[in-house]
């Protein structure tokens, strides 16, 4: 089946919200339906039609031709289907996504995957800061599903994440895995200061030492079976987080200012 | 009794009647074939029979590194009971103080059911508040601290309630020797079927019993089959059986027991009355208790 397809003609002037244009929001839609959807932020009034050449398809595979970093909330609410988009998007990408895969060729603004339940998002560029983190006010930001950054992300990766895996195969920025609650963070790169801060449970890997706070204790160098299932489960999604838990890791546990219950992997 | 002859061995034309049961699956992983071997035979000991041990329990095959979850060494373990409620209680007990405590181990489900079974969601609490859950990939794992290290264990496995046990094949030859030949190599043979496992010492019972007992006793021993009352009581036996052994089947289906009895019986066909069985029986009361019924002549190969 062809993908339902959205060529992008021109940079738009405006933010857009473009949490319509996900599989289950277009099923059943005919063009012209699909032309008439407002993505407006401002008072000035944009449509789908406005802005982009729409060629149907199945809407079970939306596709986004051209990107900018203009396009807002790409992939929100999304439980199913795939959406690829061939560029650069906004902020909130895959907000809430409950399922399915939103493939970004480009690269991704700020909270990426903000309170994903479940499904994958695969970033081919790099990602801003607060991957899958919570919004102003919300208690818990990522709560399940895959997040994959092939390039580097920027600060707080996994705030106040709850469950589910963040890949970030470069580099991570400064407080990575902040506040996090529980769930996984892979960095293959390296990492700014003081990851894992406040992190209460959950696992950070790193694939270099990094500037720790001293609220983290080592607990030793340990070749895990938890690691090993960890490695088999994120070696389909990346090759080189997978090659970073073969080898024995040092585990500190921390952060020792909240409960303790947390941990830092980095090579021995 | 109705008798066929196959390559020189009498087959009484009688069936093995057998119950449903409940009953799940392990894979039991370590660092080394030896140890996850370990750990799954001391959690499948002293599981001959429900009746005194509360469970039937015994290694399904050894699984290769490649195909466990952890790529480490591992072997499938199936474990049945009368009820949901007694295999639960007999999987925690043997997981917790059999594969628990043996060195390097790891337990992950060995089948996929509708309804689960609690198996690190009950072990977790070891960890007296430093376990660790992991989830990923739909599956989710718990990791408790212990002296080595961590013991992973799955949070539930599977289980079926289509399992059926008390399969068997009863093999007579004229000595002991022989018998326990034919015996062995129908044990080999059904260790190669996938599903079914063998409850009893190195998959053979020697004390087959009977329902009753003049004391008070629900079971006691099988006097018809007995060689030395042969004459004395109403034997089942013929003047030239010596010695008879039983191998009794348990499996997570119905199919995988008749595949299981069918192997059992070609590898007796095959080794011949010459130095193996003159003769295969099957055990049955009758064949109102059980829902299960393997005719032997339906099994011949």
């Amino acid at each position: 089946m062809k993908p339902l397809t959205l060529t992008l003609r021109e940079r738009p002037d405006q933010r857009l919200d473009c949490s319509p244009l996900v599989p289950f929001r277009l099923a059943g839609k005919s063009a012209a339906e699909i032309a008439r959807i407002e993505l407006q932020t401002t008072r000035v009034r944009v449509t789908v039609g406005d802005l982009f050449r729409v060629r149907m398809g199945a809407a079970s595979h939306v596709r986004l031709e051209g990107g900018s970093d203009r396009l807002d909330q790409i992939g929100q609410d999304m439980n199913g289907g795939e959406i690829t988009v061939e560029g650069d998007v906004g902020i909130q990408a895959g907000r809430m996504m409950a399922g399915g895969l939103l493939a970004i060729r480009g690269s991704a603004g700020r909270w990426a995957g903000s309170g994903m339940k479940g499904g994958t998002i695969e970033i081919a560029g790099s990602a801003g800061d607060r991957i899958g983190g919570p919004l102003a006010g919300e208690t818990a930001g990522m709560r399940g599903g895959v997040v994959i950054v092939r390039g580097s992300a920027g600060e707080r990766a996994g705030d106040k994440m709850r469950r589910g895996t963040v890949i970030v195969e470069r580099d991570a920025g400064p407080y990575a895995a902040s506040r996090m609650i529980a769930g996984t963070v892979i960095v293959c790169g390296k990492t700014g200061p003081l990851p894992g801060y406040l992190m209460n449970r959950g696992s950070l890997v790193l694939g270099r030492q990094a500037v720790l706070a001293p609220t983290f204790i080592d607990c030793g160098t340990y070749d895990l079976v938890a690691l090993r299932l960890l490695g088999a489960f994120v070696k389909v999604h990346s090759a080189r987080a997978a090659a970073l838990l073969r080898k024995p890791l040092r585990r500190l546990a921390g952060d020792m200012a909240v409960s303790g219950k947390g941990e830092i992997f980095t090579p021995g | 009794m109705r008798q066929l002859k196959v390559k020189g061995i009498r087959i009484d034309d009688t069936f093995a009647e057998a119950f449903g049961m409940r009953a799940t699956a392990l894979i039991v992983t370590a660092d080394s074939a030896r140890w996850a071997r370990q750990a799954a035979l001391t959690m499948t000991g002293f599981a001959t029979s429900v009746i005194g041990c509360g469970a039937e329990a015994n290694i399904d095959r050894e699984v290769p590194a490649r195909e466990t979850p952890d790529g480490r060494p591992g072997v499938r373990v199936l474990l049945f009971s009368m009820s949901t409620a007694e295999l639960q209680k007999q999987l925690q007990n043997r997981v917790g103080q059999c594969v628990l405590t043996s060195p390097g181990s790891a337990c992950y489900a060995g089948l996929a059911g509708e309804e689960q079974l609690k198996l690190g969601n009950a072990l977790r609490f070891f960890g007296d508040g430093w376990q660790i859950s992991k989830r990923f990939g739909g599956k989710r794992y718990w990791r408790v601290p212990v002296m080595d290290g961590e013991f992973v264990c799955e949070a539930t496995t599977g289980l079926t309630k289509l399992a059926v046990g008390g399969g068997n094949l009863i093999i007579m030859g004229a000595s002991g020797a022989n018998t326990l030949r034919a015996a062995e190599a129908a044990v080999a043979a059904i260790n190669g079927v996938p599903d079914a496992i063998m409850p009893f010492p190195g998959g053979i019972a020697r004390s087959g019993s009977k329902v009753g007992s003049k004391y008070k006793a629900p079971a006691s021993t099988n006097d018809a089959y007995c060689p030395t009352l042969r004459g004395v009581v109403k034997s089942a036996l013929d003047p030239d059986i010596g010695s008879v052994l039983e191998i009794v089947i348990d499996g997570l289906t119905s199919e995988a027991v008749a595949a299981a009895m069918a192997a059992g019986l070609a590898a007796i066909i095959r080794l011949g009355p010459k130095r193996g069985a003159l003769r295969v029986g099957a055990g049955n009361y009758g064949g109102k208790l059980g829902p299960h019924h393997y005719h032997l002549k339906d099994l011949l190969p």
